[in-house]
Protein backbone atom coordinates (compact mmCIF):
# COMPACT_ATOMS: atom_id res chain seq x y z
CA UNK A 1 0.00 0.00 0.00
CA UNK A 2 1.68 3.82 -0.71
CA UNK A 3 2.65 5.90 1.65
CA UNK A 4 -0.64 7.43 3.90
CA UNK A 5 -1.67 11.33 2.96
CA UNK A 6 -1.24 13.88 5.75
CA UNK A 7 -5.09 13.58 5.74
CA UNK A 8 -5.19 9.94 6.52
CA UNK A 9 -2.66 10.94 9.04
CA UNK A 10 -4.72 13.67 10.70
CA UNK A 11 -7.92 10.32 10.60
CA UNK A 12 -5.59 8.20 12.34
CA UNK A 13 -4.67 11.17 15.14
CA UNK A 14 -8.51 11.98 15.82
CA UNK A 15 -8.70 8.28 15.95
CA UNK A 16 -6.41 8.11 18.75
CA UNK A 17 -8.29 10.63 20.76
CA UNK A 18 -10.97 8.28 21.54
CA UNK A 19 -8.69 4.81 22.75
CA UNK A 20 -9.80 4.08 25.88
CA UNK A 21 -13.12 5.89 26.02
CA UNK A 22 -15.17 2.36 25.51
CA UNK A 23 -19.01 2.88 25.30
CA UNK A 24 -19.26 6.44 25.44
CA UNK A 25 -21.17 8.73 22.51
CA UNK A 26 -18.78 10.43 20.72
CA UNK A 27 -19.93 13.78 18.33
CA UNK A 28 -17.55 13.87 15.60
CA UNK A 29 -17.87 17.54 14.06
CA UNK A 30 -16.49 18.02 10.40
CA UNK A 31 -15.21 14.78 8.02
CA UNK A 32 -12.14 14.46 9.28
CA UNK A 33 -13.57 13.97 12.86
CA UNK A 34 -15.85 12.11 11.44
CA UNK A 35 -13.42 9.39 9.68
CA UNK A 36 -11.87 9.49 12.80
CA UNK A 37 -14.21 8.32 15.08
CA UNK A 38 -15.87 5.51 12.54
CA UNK A 39 -11.75 4.32 12.34
CA UNK A 40 -11.33 3.76 15.54
CA UNK A 41 -15.19 2.04 16.07
CA UNK A 42 -13.81 -0.30 13.65
CA UNK A 43 -10.32 -1.15 15.16
CA UNK A 44 -9.68 -0.45 18.53
CA UNK A 45 -12.80 1.23 20.17
CA UNK A 46 -15.79 -0.78 19.27
CA UNK A 47 -18.22 -0.04 21.78
CA UNK A 48 -18.24 3.51 20.50
CA UNK A 49 -22.16 5.37 20.20
CA UNK A 50 -22.43 7.35 17.05
CA UNK A 51 -24.96 9.40 15.98
CA UNK A 52 -26.14 10.15 12.07
CA UNK A 53 -25.91 14.14 12.55
CA UNK A 54 -29.59 13.90 13.05
CA UNK A 55 -31.51 12.26 16.40
CA UNK A 56 -30.81 8.57 15.31
CA UNK A 57 -27.52 6.44 16.69
CA UNK A 58 -26.21 4.09 14.32
CA UNK A 59 -24.52 1.22 14.83
CA UNK A 60 -21.07 0.03 12.90
CA UNK A 61 -22.97 -1.66 10.35
CA UNK A 62 -25.37 1.52 10.21
CA UNK A 63 -28.15 -0.30 12.13
CA UNK A 64 -30.33 1.99 14.09
CA UNK A 65 -29.54 1.64 17.70
CA UNK A 66 -31.00 4.18 19.42
CA UNK A 67 -32.87 7.71 19.55
CA UNK A 68 -31.49 11.09 20.40
CA UNK A 69 -32.70 14.39 19.62
CA UNK A 70 -31.08 17.66 20.49
CA UNK A 71 -33.17 17.98 23.52
CA UNK A 72 -31.88 15.31 24.94
CA UNK A 73 -28.70 15.59 24.07
CA UNK A 74 -28.52 19.59 25.97
CA UNK A 75 -31.12 18.43 29.20
CA UNK A 76 -29.50 15.34 29.66
CA UNK A 77 -26.43 13.68 27.72
CA UNK A 78 -24.29 17.15 27.76
CA UNK A 79 -24.69 17.63 31.65
CA UNK A 80 -24.80 13.77 32.30
CA UNK A 81 -21.47 13.90 30.78
CA UNK A 82 -20.84 10.71 29.22
CA UNK A 83 -19.38 12.12 25.93
CA UNK A 84 -16.60 13.25 23.73
CA UNK A 85 -17.05 16.04 21.57
CA UNK A 86 -14.55 17.23 18.42
CA UNK A 87 -15.28 20.60 17.32
CA UNK A 88 -13.48 22.84 14.98
CA UNK A 89 -12.67 25.97 15.88
CA UNK A 90 -11.96 29.52 14.13
CA UNK A 91 -9.44 30.43 17.00
CA UNK A 92 -8.29 29.19 19.97
CA UNK A 93 -5.55 30.44 22.35
CA UNK A 94 -2.69 29.03 24.81
CA UNK A 95 -4.60 27.66 27.08
CA UNK A 96 -7.43 26.38 25.20
CA UNK A 97 -10.37 29.02 24.90
CA UNK A 98 -12.12 28.24 21.67
CA UNK A 99 -14.10 30.92 19.37
CA UNK A 100 -16.85 29.97 16.82
CA UNK A 101 -19.28 32.40 17.91
CA UNK A 102 -17.47 35.79 16.08
CA UNK A 103 -14.28 37.92 15.12
CA UNK A 104 -13.66 41.29 16.36
CA UNK A 105 -16.00 43.29 18.83
CA UNK A 106 -18.95 40.73 20.07
CA UNK A 107 -21.25 44.12 19.79
CA UNK A 108 -20.22 44.40 16.21
CA UNK A 109 -18.34 41.71 14.53
CA UNK A 110 -16.12 42.22 11.78
CA UNK A 111 -16.92 38.66 11.21
CA UNK A 112 -20.27 36.97 12.39
CA UNK A 113 -19.43 33.45 12.71
CA UNK A 114 -21.73 30.21 13.88
CA UNK A 115 -22.61 31.74 17.01
CA UNK A 116 -21.76 29.76 20.69
CA UNK A 117 -23.53 27.00 20.34
CA UNK A 118 -23.09 24.18 22.51
CA UNK A 119 -18.98 25.18 22.96
CA UNK A 120 -19.77 26.73 26.67
CA UNK A 121 -22.12 23.78 28.12
CA UNK A 122 -19.57 21.18 26.10
CA UNK A 123 -16.03 22.16 27.82
CA UNK A 124 -17.36 22.53 31.32
CA UNK A 125 -19.58 18.97 31.18
CA UNK A 126 -17.41 16.43 29.24
CA UNK A 127 -14.47 15.90 27.65
CA UNK A 128 -13.48 17.89 24.34
CA UNK A 129 -11.14 17.91 22.18
CA UNK A 130 -10.46 20.34 18.51
CA UNK A 131 -10.06 19.61 15.18
CA UNK A 132 -7.96 22.46 12.85
CA UNK A 133 -7.82 21.31 9.11
CA UNK A 134 -5.33 24.25 8.29
CA UNK A 135 -2.98 25.40 11.18
CA UNK A 136 -2.26 28.93 11.34
CA UNK A 137 -1.55 32.05 13.19
CA UNK A 138 -5.13 33.56 12.43
CA UNK A 139 -6.29 30.39 14.33
CA UNK A 140 -3.70 29.77 16.88
CA UNK A 141 -4.32 33.23 18.43
CA UNK A 142 -2.73 34.67 21.41
CA UNK A 143 -6.26 35.93 22.99
CA UNK A 144 -9.57 34.17 21.25
CA UNK A 145 -12.62 37.22 20.09
CA UNK A 146 -15.29 35.61 22.18
CA UNK A 147 -14.79 32.62 24.28
CA UNK A 148 -17.33 29.59 23.36
CA UNK A 149 -15.29 26.88 24.10
CA UNK A 150 -13.90 27.49 27.96
CA UNK A 151 -10.37 27.06 27.94
CA UNK A 152 -7.71 26.22 30.91
CA UNK A 153 -7.46 30.12 32.30
CA UNK A 154 -11.57 30.70 32.33
CA UNK A 155 -12.40 27.53 33.75
CA UNK A 156 -9.99 28.38 36.74
CA UNK A 157 -11.47 31.93 37.06
CA UNK A 158 -15.10 31.10 36.78
CA UNK A 159 -14.40 27.98 40.13
CA UNK A 160 -14.51 24.93 40.85
CA UNK A 161 -18.19 24.85 39.50
CA UNK A 162 -16.81 25.42 35.68
CA UNK A 163 -13.73 23.27 36.93
CA UNK A 164 -15.43 20.14 38.16
CA UNK A 165 -16.12 18.35 34.88
CA UNK A 166 -13.82 21.09 32.52
CA UNK A 167 -11.35 18.46 30.36
CA UNK A 168 -10.01 19.89 27.45
CA UNK A 169 -8.26 16.97 25.83
CA UNK A 170 -6.14 17.46 22.60
CA UNK A 171 -6.19 19.35 19.57
CA UNK A 172 -5.58 17.74 16.36
CA UNK A 173 -4.51 19.91 13.34
CA UNK A 174 -2.82 19.65 9.51
CA UNK A 175 0.30 19.42 11.69
CA UNK A 176 0.38 17.75 14.40
CA UNK A 177 -1.25 16.60 17.65
CA UNK A 178 -1.41 18.93 21.27
CA UNK A 179 -2.49 18.91 24.41
CA UNK A 180 -2.74 21.08 27.51
CA UNK A 181 -0.18 19.81 29.83
CA UNK A 182 2.40 22.03 29.60
CA UNK A 183 2.96 25.12 32.51
CA UNK A 184 0.08 26.27 33.69
CA UNK A 185 -1.78 24.37 31.24
CA UNK A 186 -0.19 25.97 28.28
CA UNK A 187 -0.69 24.37 24.83
CA UNK A 188 2.19 21.83 23.65
CA UNK A 189 2.57 19.44 21.44
CA UNK A 190 2.27 16.17 21.79
CA UNK A 191 4.08 14.44 18.43
CA UNK A 192 4.41 16.08 14.87
CA UNK A 193 2.97 14.87 12.07
CA UNK A 194 5.43 12.63 9.76
CA UNK A 195 7.41 15.38 7.24
CA UNK A 196 6.34 18.57 9.56
CA UNK A 197 9.11 20.47 11.49
CA UNK A 198 9.07 22.24 14.46
CA UNK A 199 9.62 25.42 12.90
CA UNK A 200 6.38 25.15 10.60
CA UNK A 201 4.39 24.76 13.63
CA UNK A 202 6.12 27.57 15.59
CA UNK A 203 5.68 29.79 12.39
CA UNK A 204 1.90 28.94 12.26
CA UNK A 205 1.30 29.79 15.96
CA UNK A 206 0.79 33.09 17.67
CA UNK A 207 1.83 31.67 20.59
CA UNK A 208 4.72 30.56 22.03
CA UNK A 209 4.00 26.06 21.96
CA UNK A 210 6.06 24.21 23.60
CA UNK A 211 7.46 21.54 21.14
CA UNK A 212 10.74 20.03 22.50
CA UNK A 213 8.81 16.84 23.56
CA UNK A 214 7.09 16.66 20.25
CA UNK A 215 7.31 12.86 19.40
CA UNK A 216 6.40 11.83 16.18
CA UNK A 217 2.24 10.73 15.03
CA UNK A 218 2.06 7.35 14.33
CA UNK A 219 1.78 6.19 10.34
CA UNK A 220 -1.40 4.41 9.62
CA UNK A 221 -1.62 0.62 10.03
CA UNK A 222 -1.90 -0.89 6.24
CA UNK A 223 -5.31 -2.23 7.13
CA UNK A 224 -6.19 1.61 8.79
CA UNK A 225 -5.09 2.59 5.31
CA UNK A 226 -7.32 -0.24 3.86
CA UNK A 227 -10.83 1.06 6.08
CA UNK A 228 -10.11 4.33 5.23
CA UNK A 229 -9.35 4.46 1.25
CA UNK A 230 -12.08 1.07 0.65
CA UNK A 231 -14.68 1.49 3.20
CA UNK A 232 -14.57 4.95 5.04
CA UNK A 233 -13.91 7.46 2.22
CA UNK A 234 -13.79 5.96 -1.07
CA UNK A 235 -14.26 9.30 -2.97
CA UNK A 236 -11.24 10.41 -0.91
CA UNK A 237 -12.92 13.96 0.11
CA UNK A 238 -10.53 14.15 2.80
CA UNK A 239 -7.62 15.16 0.65
CA UNK A 240 -9.96 18.11 -0.10
CA UNK A 241 -10.26 19.07 3.70
CA UNK A 242 -6.19 18.72 4.42
CA UNK A 243 -4.44 19.46 1.22
CA UNK A 244 -1.71 16.84 0.61
CA UNK B 1 -64.77 21.57 19.69
CA UNK B 2 -63.40 24.80 18.46
CA UNK B 3 -62.08 24.56 15.21
CA UNK B 4 -58.95 26.38 15.13
CA UNK B 5 -57.86 26.74 11.29
CA UNK B 6 -56.43 30.05 10.25
CA UNK B 7 -55.00 31.60 6.99
CA UNK B 8 -51.27 32.68 7.51
CA UNK B 9 -52.59 36.19 7.00
CA UNK B 10 -54.70 36.01 9.80
CA UNK B 11 -52.73 34.63 12.48
CA UNK B 12 -49.69 37.44 11.36
CA UNK B 13 -52.51 40.04 11.86
CA UNK B 14 -52.39 39.27 15.69
CA UNK B 15 -48.72 40.32 15.89
CA UNK B 16 -47.84 43.89 16.83
CA UNK B 17 -44.71 46.04 17.04
CA UNK B 18 -41.91 45.09 19.33
CA UNK B 19 -43.21 41.49 20.04
CA UNK B 20 -41.34 38.61 21.45
CA UNK B 21 -41.37 35.87 18.76
CA UNK B 22 -40.59 32.28 19.14
CA UNK B 23 -39.76 30.59 16.24
CA UNK B 24 -39.34 26.78 16.35
CA UNK B 25 -37.40 24.20 14.55
CA UNK B 26 -33.53 23.99 14.13
CA UNK B 27 -31.06 25.62 11.64
CA UNK B 28 -32.60 25.09 8.63
CA UNK B 29 -35.22 22.21 9.30
CA UNK B 30 -38.89 22.82 10.05
CA UNK B 31 -38.99 25.83 9.97
CA UNK B 32 -42.28 27.81 9.92
CA UNK B 33 -40.91 29.58 6.59
CA UNK B 34 -44.71 30.46 5.46
CA UNK B 35 -45.27 32.36 8.20
CA UNK B 36 -42.43 33.90 8.42
CA UNK B 37 -42.98 34.81 4.64
CA UNK B 38 -46.04 36.02 5.97
CA UNK B 39 -44.23 38.50 8.21
CA UNK B 40 -42.38 39.82 5.71
CA UNK B 41 -45.26 40.70 3.68
CA UNK B 42 -46.93 42.70 6.97
CA UNK B 43 -46.62 45.91 8.24
CA UNK B 44 -44.84 44.10 12.00
CA UNK B 45 -41.49 45.70 12.83
CA UNK B 46 -38.87 45.78 16.04
CA UNK B 47 -39.53 42.49 16.99
CA UNK B 48 -37.72 40.30 19.37
CA UNK B 49 -36.84 36.65 17.77
CA UNK B 50 -36.39 33.99 19.73
CA UNK B 51 -34.54 30.81 17.62
CA UNK B 52 -32.06 28.00 17.01
CA UNK B 53 -31.36 30.42 13.92
CA UNK B 54 -31.68 29.16 10.74
CA UNK B 55 -33.09 30.98 7.01
CA UNK B 56 -36.34 32.28 9.38
CA UNK B 57 -33.54 35.15 10.86
CA UNK B 58 -32.46 35.81 7.57
CA UNK B 59 -35.35 36.68 5.89
CA UNK B 60 -36.22 38.28 8.85
CA UNK B 61 -33.39 40.46 9.01
CA UNK B 62 -33.64 41.03 5.15
CA UNK B 63 -36.62 43.20 6.08
CA UNK B 64 -35.34 44.62 8.67
CA UNK B 65 -38.05 43.30 10.94
CA UNK B 66 -35.07 42.67 13.67
CA UNK B 67 -34.60 44.80 16.92
CA UNK B 68 -32.72 41.94 18.79
CA UNK B 69 -32.18 38.50 17.78
CA UNK B 70 -32.07 35.91 20.85
CA UNK B 71 -30.33 32.58 19.57
CA UNK B 72 -27.29 29.68 20.09
CA UNK B 73 -26.59 30.00 16.42
CA UNK B 74 -27.43 31.08 13.05
CA UNK B 75 -26.70 28.50 10.34
CA UNK B 76 -28.02 27.44 7.46
CA UNK B 77 -26.69 23.32 8.16
CA UNK B 78 -25.71 22.43 4.34
CA UNK B 79 -24.20 26.10 4.20
CA UNK B 80 -22.34 27.30 7.64
CA UNK B 81 -23.48 30.79 7.85
CA UNK B 82 -26.59 33.21 7.16
CA UNK B 83 -25.35 36.14 4.81
CA UNK B 84 -28.54 38.38 5.85
CA UNK B 85 -27.60 37.59 9.83
CA UNK B 86 -23.93 38.15 9.14
CA UNK B 87 -24.45 41.71 7.10
CA UNK B 88 -27.29 43.08 10.43
CA UNK B 89 -23.98 41.98 12.57
CA UNK B 90 -21.61 43.41 10.78
CA UNK B 91 -23.75 46.29 10.34
CA UNK B 92 -24.81 46.77 13.99
CA UNK B 93 -28.17 47.02 12.90
CA UNK B 94 -29.38 44.31 15.36
CA UNK B 95 -28.94 43.67 19.08
CA UNK B 96 -28.15 40.09 20.12
CA UNK B 97 -28.54 37.57 23.35
CA UNK B 98 -25.93 34.53 22.48
CA UNK B 99 -26.39 32.01 24.55
CA UNK B 100 -24.99 28.54 24.59
CA UNK B 101 -27.93 26.33 23.17
CA UNK B 102 -28.15 24.42 26.42
CA UNK B 103 -28.85 28.10 28.32
CA UNK B 104 -31.11 28.48 25.32
CA UNK B 105 -33.54 25.63 26.31
CA UNK B 106 -33.53 26.43 29.63
CA UNK B 107 -34.73 29.66 29.24
CA UNK B 108 -37.25 28.24 27.21
CA UNK B 109 -38.31 25.37 30.33
CA UNK B 110 -38.53 28.12 32.94
CA UNK B 111 -40.87 30.32 31.73
CA UNK B 112 -42.67 26.87 30.25
CA UNK B 113 -42.28 25.80 33.80
CA UNK B 114 -43.41 29.36 35.20
CA UNK B 115 -40.30 29.56 37.19
CA UNK B 116 -37.84 32.82 37.53
CA UNK B 117 -34.69 30.93 36.21
CA UNK B 118 -32.95 27.32 35.70
CA UNK B 119 -29.64 26.71 36.94
CA UNK B 120 -26.71 25.16 34.46
CA UNK B 121 -23.36 24.42 34.14
CA UNK B 122 -23.43 26.18 30.77
CA UNK B 123 -22.12 29.44 29.86
CA UNK B 124 -19.36 29.18 33.02
CA UNK B 125 -15.96 30.73 32.32
CA UNK B 126 -17.41 31.44 28.56
CA UNK B 127 -17.61 34.90 27.39
CA UNK B 128 -21.72 34.58 27.25
CA UNK B 129 -21.55 35.94 30.73
CA UNK B 130 -19.43 38.36 29.78
CA UNK B 131 -21.21 39.38 26.62
CA UNK B 132 -24.71 39.38 28.65
CA UNK B 133 -23.80 41.33 31.41
CA UNK B 134 -27.63 41.02 32.80
CA UNK B 135 -27.16 37.37 33.65
CA UNK B 136 -26.72 36.26 37.30
CA UNK B 137 -25.08 33.29 38.89
CA UNK B 138 -26.60 31.53 41.97
CA UNK B 139 -25.25 29.53 44.87
CA UNK B 140 -26.58 25.72 45.61
CA UNK B 141 -28.14 26.25 48.94
CA UNK B 142 -26.63 22.62 49.74
CA UNK B 143 -23.61 21.80 51.50
CA UNK B 144 -22.24 21.86 47.85
CA UNK B 145 -22.23 25.12 47.67
CA UNK B 146 -21.73 25.10 43.65
CA UNK B 147 -22.32 28.44 41.83
CA UNK B 148 -24.27 27.43 38.28
CA UNK B 149 -25.50 30.06 35.50
CA UNK B 150 -29.24 31.31 36.74
CA UNK B 151 -30.70 31.23 32.79
CA UNK B 152 -33.65 33.33 32.90
CA UNK B 153 -37.24 32.58 31.52
CA UNK B 154 -37.54 33.58 28.10
CA UNK B 155 -41.30 34.52 27.83
CA UNK B 156 -42.56 34.52 24.31
CA UNK B 157 -45.37 36.55 23.40
CA UNK B 158 -46.39 34.71 20.45
CA UNK B 159 -44.58 31.07 19.39
CA UNK B 160 -44.62 30.31 15.46
CA UNK B 161 -43.91 26.13 14.89
CA UNK B 162 -44.17 23.74 11.60
CA UNK B 163 -45.44 20.14 12.42
CA UNK B 164 -46.63 17.75 9.37
CA UNK B 165 -49.82 17.18 10.75
CA UNK B 166 -52.72 18.18 12.51
CA UNK B 167 -56.12 18.41 13.50
CA UNK B 168 -58.65 20.91 13.23
CA UNK B 169 -58.71 21.35 17.35
CA UNK B 170 -54.56 21.85 17.10
CA UNK B 171 -53.32 18.56 17.77
CA UNK B 172 -50.55 18.95 16.40
CA UNK B 173 -47.79 15.86 14.83
CA UNK B 174 -44.28 15.65 13.97
CA UNK B 175 -43.43 12.11 11.79
CA UNK B 176 -39.66 13.13 11.50
CA UNK B 177 -37.01 12.13 13.48
CA UNK B 178 -36.41 14.92 15.89
CA UNK B 179 -39.52 17.08 17.41
CA UNK B 180 -36.96 19.99 18.14
CA UNK B 181 -37.79 22.30 20.96
CA UNK B 182 -41.21 22.96 19.52
CA UNK B 183 -43.64 22.15 22.26
CA UNK B 184 -41.20 23.96 24.53
CA UNK B 185 -41.93 27.25 22.43
CA UNK B 186 -45.39 26.79 22.52
CA UNK B 187 -45.11 26.13 26.73
CA UNK B 188 -43.37 29.33 26.76
CA UNK B 189 -45.97 31.42 24.50
CA UNK B 190 -48.75 33.22 25.16
CA UNK B 191 -50.11 32.81 21.89
CA UNK B 192 -49.47 29.70 19.70
CA UNK B 193 -49.77 29.00 16.00
CA UNK B 194 -48.79 25.77 14.48
CA UNK B 195 -48.51 25.38 10.50
CA UNK B 196 -49.01 21.74 9.33
CA UNK B 197 -48.34 20.08 5.72
CA UNK B 198 -51.76 18.81 5.94
CA UNK B 199 -55.02 19.26 8.44
CA UNK B 200 -56.74 15.53 9.07
CA UNK B 201 -58.98 14.34 11.49
CA UNK B 202 -58.21 13.24 14.82
CA UNK B 203 -58.01 9.79 14.23
CA UNK B 204 -56.08 9.77 10.87
CA UNK B 205 -53.25 10.98 13.65
CA UNK B 206 -53.15 8.12 15.05
CA UNK B 207 -53.88 5.75 12.11
CA UNK B 208 -49.89 5.16 10.99
CA UNK B 209 -47.72 7.27 13.69
CA UNK B 210 -47.54 6.21 17.29
CA UNK B 211 -48.75 8.58 19.30
CA UNK B 212 -45.41 9.61 21.16
CA UNK B 213 -45.20 11.21 17.70
CA UNK B 214 -48.59 13.82 18.83
CA UNK B 215 -45.96 16.40 20.53
CA UNK B 216 -48.72 18.84 21.08
CA UNK B 217 -51.96 18.92 22.43
CA UNK B 218 -55.10 21.45 21.85
CA UNK B 219 -54.74 23.60 24.87
CA UNK B 220 -51.46 24.70 24.28
CA UNK B 221 -52.39 25.83 20.45
CA UNK B 222 -54.39 28.66 19.46
CA UNK B 223 -54.51 28.65 15.50
CA UNK B 224 -53.67 25.83 12.47
CA UNK B 225 -52.42 26.84 9.63
CA UNK B 226 -52.48 24.40 6.52
CA UNK B 227 -49.36 25.12 4.75
CA UNK B 228 -48.17 22.48 2.14
CA UNK B 229 -44.87 22.97 1.56
CA UNK B 230 -44.96 25.53 4.72
CA UNK B 231 -41.25 24.57 6.02
CA UNK B 232 -39.70 25.16 2.55
CA UNK B 233 -36.53 25.27 1.93
CA UNK B 234 -35.91 23.78 4.95
CA UNK B 235 -36.64 20.12 5.81
CA UNK B 236 -40.38 18.90 6.80
CA UNK B 237 -39.17 14.72 6.13
CA UNK B 238 -40.64 12.52 5.83
CA UNK B 239 -42.71 15.08 3.53
CA UNK B 240 -39.80 16.49 2.06
CA UNK B 241 -36.24 17.29 2.33
CA UNK B 242 -34.14 19.99 2.27
CA UNK B 243 -34.70 22.02 -0.85
CA UNK B 244 -30.93 22.67 -1.02
CA UNK B 245 -31.02 24.14 -4.32
CA UNK B 246 -33.27 26.53 -3.50
CA UNK B 247 -30.83 26.85 -0.44
CA UNK B 248 -27.68 27.62 -1.96
CA UNK B 249 -29.88 30.27 -4.92
CA UNK B 250 -30.87 31.82 -1.31
CA UNK B 251 -27.61 32.05 0.31
CA UNK B 252 -26.06 33.49 -3.35
CA UNK B 253 -28.22 36.18 -3.59
CA UNK B 254 -28.79 37.14 0.11
CA UNK B 255 -24.76 37.48 -0.18
CA UNK B 256 -25.15 39.70 -3.40
CA UNK B 257 -27.06 43.12 -2.54
CA UNK B 258 -26.93 43.32 -7.02
CA UNK B 259 -28.76 40.06 -7.46
CA UNK B 260 -30.99 40.83 -3.87
CA UNK B 261 -34.05 42.81 -5.65
CA UNK B 262 -34.18 40.14 -8.24
CA UNK B 263 -34.95 37.24 -5.34
CA UNK B 264 -36.53 39.13 -3.36
CA UNK B 265 -39.18 40.70 -6.25
CA UNK B 266 -39.60 37.00 -7.70
CA UNK B 267 -39.96 34.99 -4.68
CA UNK B 268 -41.44 37.20 -1.93
CA UNK B 269 -43.38 39.74 -3.15
CA UNK B 270 -46.55 38.01 -3.69
CA UNK B 271 -48.54 35.65 -1.10
CA UNK B 272 -47.60 31.72 -0.22
CA UNK B 273 -49.33 30.43 -3.12
CA UNK B 274 -47.84 32.42 -5.53
CA UNK B 275 -44.09 31.85 -3.49
CA UNK B 276 -44.76 28.00 -4.07
CA UNK B 277 -45.88 28.70 -7.72
CA UNK B 278 -42.36 30.47 -8.37
CA UNK B 279 -40.68 27.81 -6.66
CA UNK B 280 -42.08 24.80 -8.75
CA UNK B 281 -40.76 26.98 -11.59
CA UNK B 282 -37.41 27.39 -10.23
CA UNK B 283 -37.15 23.69 -9.84
CA UNK B 284 -38.30 23.28 -13.50
CA UNK B 285 -35.38 25.18 -14.54
CA UNK B 286 -33.02 22.82 -13.07
CA UNK B 287 -34.38 19.82 -15.34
Amino acid sequence: MNEASRAEVAVVAVAELFRGDGELLVSPMGLVPSLGARLARLTFEPDLLLSDGEAHLLDGDGVLEGWQPFRKMLEVIVPHGRRHVVMGANQIDRYGNQNISAIGEHARPVKQLLGVRGAPGNTVNHRTSYWVPKHSSRVFVENVDVVSGVGYDSAAKAGPSAQRFHDVHRVVTNLGVFDFGGSDHAMRAVSLHPGVEAGEVAEATSFEVELDSAGVTRQPSSEELRLIRDVLDPSGTRDREVRP
Amino acid sequence: MADKTATADEVVAELEDGMTIGIGGWGSRRKPMSLVRAILRSPVKDLTVVSYGGPDIGLLASAGKLRRVVFGFVTLDSIPFDPWFGRARESGSVEVTEYDEGMFAAALSAAAQRLPFLPTRAGLGSDVLRVNPGLRTVRSPYSDGEELVAVPAQRLDVAFVHLNRADARGNAQYLGPDPYFDDLFCLAARKRFVSVERVVDTAELTAEAPVQSLLLNRSTVDGVVESPGGAHFTTAVPDYGRDERFQRHYADCAKDPERWPDFADRFLSGDEKAYQAEVARFAKEAT
